[in-house]
């Protein structure tokens, strides 16, 4: 039977295309009007022209926001994926010690992100949580709350706590599905531990790999919540990412034009980078394809 | 065009298009949304009376028409930012740059 070819089927869509106007696409044009006018509220609204992108895009808060985010992102990226890669690498195949790891490995990944958050800001205070009165005993001078170094390794070491386990669930998922076949090969050509991970471990899981480098990658880039919960963006302005400041300029200050032009830059380098790894997976595909 | 308000001094192109509305949009915001949703329009039309074949540019991907939409639109806002950040204001000299882009990733990409 031949299939019917109906290009009307797709008026079935405007449903959707009406609600995803409501919610996404007249928001976000509402942004970019913000972005070319001042207001002090009350509906008023006066044209400012390019005025708001100059000046964020000059702006040296933004430029000091924008390298604390990748500083901060590219940390977390490079401890979290090796890290991730070597626990399921080293996690039991199968079995009871299986099942018990997964269970374990899935718990952080369901704690909603202030819970976390409050949970690290607790645990490593200096008067009551338990790593900060252990830190004193021990005779280091630590505190999250007046040092910016400190603030900083709290915020990794909490993060790699929180999301490590999904890149190491993803990379456990990929290794599964590796043949046993592989390794009896690979045994027979007297191919060492490395050269077993080089050679068929990393490319088998590399698709996987680059999902989860991709969720780490946006997840990091956009963080609010757990910052904003245990340092505030302080000490100072030290962990300040770019949604907090984000956050601080458009309803702290009620700076709406430049937030608004602000969030539009934000906004295209999150699509930009977004864009670079589709680009990479669908072109993987399709070249595992041919 | 005829919704822009006028005065006594000519058209005011900057002012509301509709007095105490919501949002109080400007007519080149507005010009600005015609202007995509129109690209978006015209190029889903090409694509259904001449459909789109993907070839392999300079990029080593392969892109279809409207790839190459989304990369000329995303790199023209780029282009935009950078001249903001090293000339300022007129655009002027940024969007002659962001056609030759266009065309550059028209042909090679």
């Amino acid at each position: 039977m031949a299939k019917i070819q109906n290009n009307r089927a797709w008026f079935l869509v405007l449903p959707v295309l009406v609600l995803v106007a409501f919610s996404a696409v007249i928001p976000l044009m509402t942004v970019v009007n913000y972005a070319f006018n001042d207001t002090f509220g009350n509906n008023q609204f006066f044209w400012n022209g390019l005025g708001w992108f100059e000046e964020m895009v000059r702006s040296e808060r933004l430029h000091a926001a924008l390298g604390r985010q990748m500083l901060f992102t590219g940390t977390i990226l490079a401890i979290e994926v090796p890290l991730g890669i070597f626990i399921a690498l080293n996690m039991p195949k199968k079995g009871f010690w299986a099942s018990l790891c997964l269970v374990l490995m899935a718990l952080p990944l369901l704690i909603p992100f202030n819970v976390v958050g409050t949970i690290w800001q607790i645990f490593c205070r200096v008067d009551i949580g338990l790593l900060g009165r252990f830190m004193a005993a021990l005779g280091v001078d630590y505190n999250y709350t007046n040092d910016a170094f400190d603030a900083w390794v709290t915020l990794i070491v909490m993060d790699v706590w929180h999301w490590t386990s999904l890149v190491a669930l993803l990379c456990y998922a990929g290794l599964q599905s590796i043949p046993e076949a592989y390794y009896q090969a690979a045994r027979i050509d007297q191919a060492n531990r490395w050269d077993i991970f080089r050679h068929i471990e990393l490319p088998k899981m590399s698709g996987v790999l680059l999902i989860a480098v991709l969720l780490r990658f946006i997840d990091s880039f956009m963080i609010y919540t757990e910052p904003f919960v245990v340092t505030g963006g302080g000490p100072g302005n030290s962990t300040t990412f770019l949604s907090i400041d984000l956050v601080k300029m458009a309803i702290g200050q009620f700076d709406l034009g430049p937030a608004a032009a602000f969030s539009l830059m934000y906004f295209l380098v999150i699509l930009l980078v977004s864009w670079v790894f589709y680009t990479v997976m669908v072109t993987r595909d399709s070249g595992e394809g041919t | 065009m005829l919704s822009v308000p006028r005065t006594e001094d000519g058209m005011q192109w900057t002012q509301p298009l509709i007095d105490s509305g919501w949002m109080a949009w400007t007519f080149p915001v507005a010009l600005f949304f015609y202007g995509v949703g129109a690209l978006l329009v015209v190029f889903s039309i090409l694509a259904i009376r001449f459909p789109e074949t993907p070839r392999r540019g300079i990029l080593g991907i392969q892109t279809t028409r409207g790839d190459r939409l989304f990369l000329t639109l995303l790199g023209s806002a780029f282009i935009n930012l950078i001249w903001l950040y090293f000339f300022g204001a007129p655009l002027t000299g940024a969007l002659v740059i962001c056609l030759l882009y266009a065309a550059l990733v028209f042909r090679w990409v």
